[in-house]
């Protein structure tokens, strides 16, 4: 499979630019008005207060996940989400200022403020998430299934954690996927956590990509959090579903930087784990790789920088500054 | 003996009550997602992982149908499981095994089968984490015959009534609402943290509990909502409205009679409920009360409270619009005053 091109490289880092600055600026606001001495006596944190409420799953660390599947994706090919959604919808090309205000919880988020976070549905860019786990999978063959019977040429993507795994809808979808040889990636982000479970503790095999074998479709161990890796296999992925050979499994051993949700006292989680995994980090990787190539010099990625967490900025002065929706909107859109 | 005045949370009080039976009982076991060294993400199980290890303080893949499927065929062999669901909202992906088999099998056994298996799971809104992690339901599995339903409001009814679910031959759902088991990181209705006893007690299920006695109205209801409706009785009687407050504790079995002897006493009924209004339990209540017309004479038609037939929305000022708050309750309660019934508006 041929190496990234200069432009799919320099689009992979411009996202997880994109991508690490909105999860960091959330992890930030997110924390408003939910510390002492705002809330609840006797109380750390309280999880419902402040402009932002509710569970926050963030995927720094996870970025290249991410870009490296949907750098090859087109608007009419479709991904399907898990309750850690943030950088698949960015890269999938979510807007942003939409997406922040749905959720802050306003009237011009992508679902009027009524879905929050964990459920994210943007039907022009072919967007949804779910916050149950192995949710992901069923729609995605869905959607592939659609594309087969109408002789589109779409792919469909599902993501979904390594926790997900070990529900029955990973299993059932991906013998469905298989035996109707439908234009679908599956596409496994093991951060090593499930909350608290370590994967050793919840699978029996090391590898879900070994996992493909059982239902007949080729499996990929991406072993490093790499975009330029996941990019290669994403790539010969989507082009083998794209031309009706049928699913992929890819597995990307990534990293989790953060909390599983923002507020977990990680107690499970071994001290100096993050320090580690942050040596590691991505993005700077990415842009050692652009500079070696002369693809980004120093300017050029001040200058691109800047561009990116003022688009992040906008996104999130758009959605505080939105109204909230009456009320009385919360009756509304059960049925259509 | 107690020391006096020791206060639990909801949380503690739950794993104080496992923890009992554990080491009374070597058939009882706990399954479930993050239950082990995080002791349950709702802290149901806190410290339990340290006492009794990871053999019976079992951590599970997240694979509800595998291991509640396995607490049914663990407890048809003479074991006591207690399997966490972690939010019930997770129910769809392993309603087969909670429906068809844990609830049905030992009807379908002519009785010749027990399943003591306790599944609990933590509900409710009020926090903003929308339609998928917010519901109670607690009226979908009273729906389905099979199952014992135990809902608690406060930690000495948690202990008393886990000890009981425990030791039951039957499968019973224990359903905890997040926004009372005083977790630190969550705010909570402080009056469910409340003394409880050291030793093991239970509370048998099926008697429904006066919150606070009232002569005007009755409002029933049960888990958080209970500490809303006790406040609101505070609002209320500033305006000399005195309201009778009844605890369900459980829906199946459910005190149909302590209903009734208090709406006899009051003549007016509010149902305030944050389950869904439609085919659920303010429904149940009203129709026992209806049936009974020949034992209760109201002075008001009946009121309900509950979510009214969305799913639960996320933004704040919507979620708050649909889940039944003090004012509401204040609210409704203050109509019901003034409300008759027919016979009256007719005379």
């Amino acid at each position: 499979m041929p190496m990234p091109t200069r432009a799919q490289l320099l689009w992979m880092y411009e996202m997880m630019v994109r991508i690490r600055d909105y999860e960091e600026t959330m992890a930030k606001v997110y924390l408003e008005g939910k510390l002492p001495p705002h809330i609840q006596k006797g109380l750390a944190f309280d999880i419902g207060g402040g402009p932002i409420p509710g569970e926050m799953h963030l995927a720094a660390g996870q970025e290249p996940v991410a870009v490296g599947v949907c750098v090859h994706l087109r608007e009419e090919d479709t991904v399907c989400g898990t309750h850690r959604p943030h950088h698949f919808a960015i890269a999938k090309g979510v807007p942003m200022p939409e997406m922040t205000a749905e959720i802050y919880g306003k009237v011009t988020g992508l679902g009027r403020g009524k879905g929050g976070h964990m459920h994210l549905f943007d039907a022009k860019h072919r967007f949804s998430c779910s916050g149950i786990i192995g949710a992901s999978l069923p729609p995605a063959c869905g959607a592939a299934l659609a594309a087969k019977l109408r002789c589109t040429p779409a792919v469909a993507v599902a993501f979904f954690g390594e926790g997900a795994t070990n529900q029955g809808a990973f299993h059932e979808s991906l013998n469905l996927a298989a035996l109707w040889k439908l234009p679908v990636v599956f596409v496994c982000e093991d951060n090593k956590w499930a909350i608290s479970v370590p994967k050793s503790a919840s699978t029996a095999i090391p590898s879900n990509a070994d996992r493909a074998a059982a239902y007949g479709m080729p499996g990929v161990l991406v072993e490093h959090n790499d975009a330029v890796d996941v990019c290669i296999a994403a790539g010969e992925a989507v082009e083998r579903a794209r031309r009706g050979g049928g699913p992929t499994l890819i597995e990307v051993k990534t990293d989790r930087y953060l909390g599983h949700f923002q507020g977990d006292p990680e107690v499970y989680r071994p001290k100096g784990e993050v320090a580690e995994l942050r040596k590691h980090d991505p993005i700077p990787k990415l842009l050692a790789q652009l500079r070696e190539l002369q693809v980004l010099d120093d300017a050029g990625d001040a200058a691109l920088v800047a561009r990116v967490k003022d688009e992040v900025a906008a996104a999130y002065a758009f959605a505080r500054s939105s109204p909230y929706p009456a009320p009385e909107e919360a009756l509304q859109h059960v049925f259509v | 003996m107690t020391a006096p005045g020791r206060r639990l949370t909801m949380a503690q009080a739950i794993s104080e009550a496992i923890g009992h039976e554990m080491t009374h009982d070597p058939n009882v076991f706990v399954m479930g997602e993050d239950v082990g060294s995080y002791g349950g993400i709702f802290g149901a199980t806190g410290g339990l992982f340290a006492k009794f290890g990871g053999e019976r303080i079992i951590d599970t893949p997240i694979s509800e149908t595998a291991f509640i499927g396995a607490a049914i065929g663990a407890a048809a062999e003479g074991m006591r499981p207690i399997a966490e669901l972690m939010f019930v909202d997770f129910f769809g992906v392993c309603m087969d095994e909670i429906y068809n088999h844990l609830a049905k099998n030992t009807y379908m056994a002519g009785g010749n089968i027990k399943l003591p298996v306790v599944l609990m799971t933590g509900m409710g809104g009020g926090y903003s984490d929308a339609a998928q992690h917010s519901q109670c339901l607690y009226a979908t599995f009273a729906h389905m015959p099979g199952l014992k339903v135990v809902v608690p409001s406060n930690a000495y009814d948690a202990k008393g009534l886990m000890i009981q679910a425990i030791r039951d031959d039957n499968p019973v759902m224990y359903l905890f609402h997040k926004g009372i088991m005083g977790l630190p990181w969550m705010a909570y209705f402080e009056g469910s943290t409340t003394e409880v006893p050291e030793e093991a007690y239970t509370i048998p299920f099926g008697v429904a509990r006066v919150a606070r006695e009232g002569r005007d109205l009755t409002i029933v209801t049960l888990s958080q909502m209970v500490h809303k409706a006790l406040l609101a009785a505070e609002e209320l009687a500033k305006d000399g409205i005195n309201a009778e407050i009844l605890d369900l504790r459980t829906l199946v079995p459910l005190d149909s009679d302590a209903i009734i002897r208090s709406v006899a006493r009051t003549g007016r009924l509010l149902i305030a409920d944050e389950d869904y209004l439609h085919f659920g339990l303010t429904g149940e209540v009203a129709a026992i009360v209806a049936e009974r017309l020949d034992q209760v004479m109201l002075k008001a038609p009946v009121k309900r409270l509950a979510v009214p037939g969305v799913p639960i929305p996320y933004s704040r000022p919507l979620e708050q619009f649909v889940i039944p708050q003090v004012a509401s309750i204040v609210a409704a309660s203050k109509q019901l005053m003034t409300a008759r019934i027919a016979s009256e508006v007719t005379a």
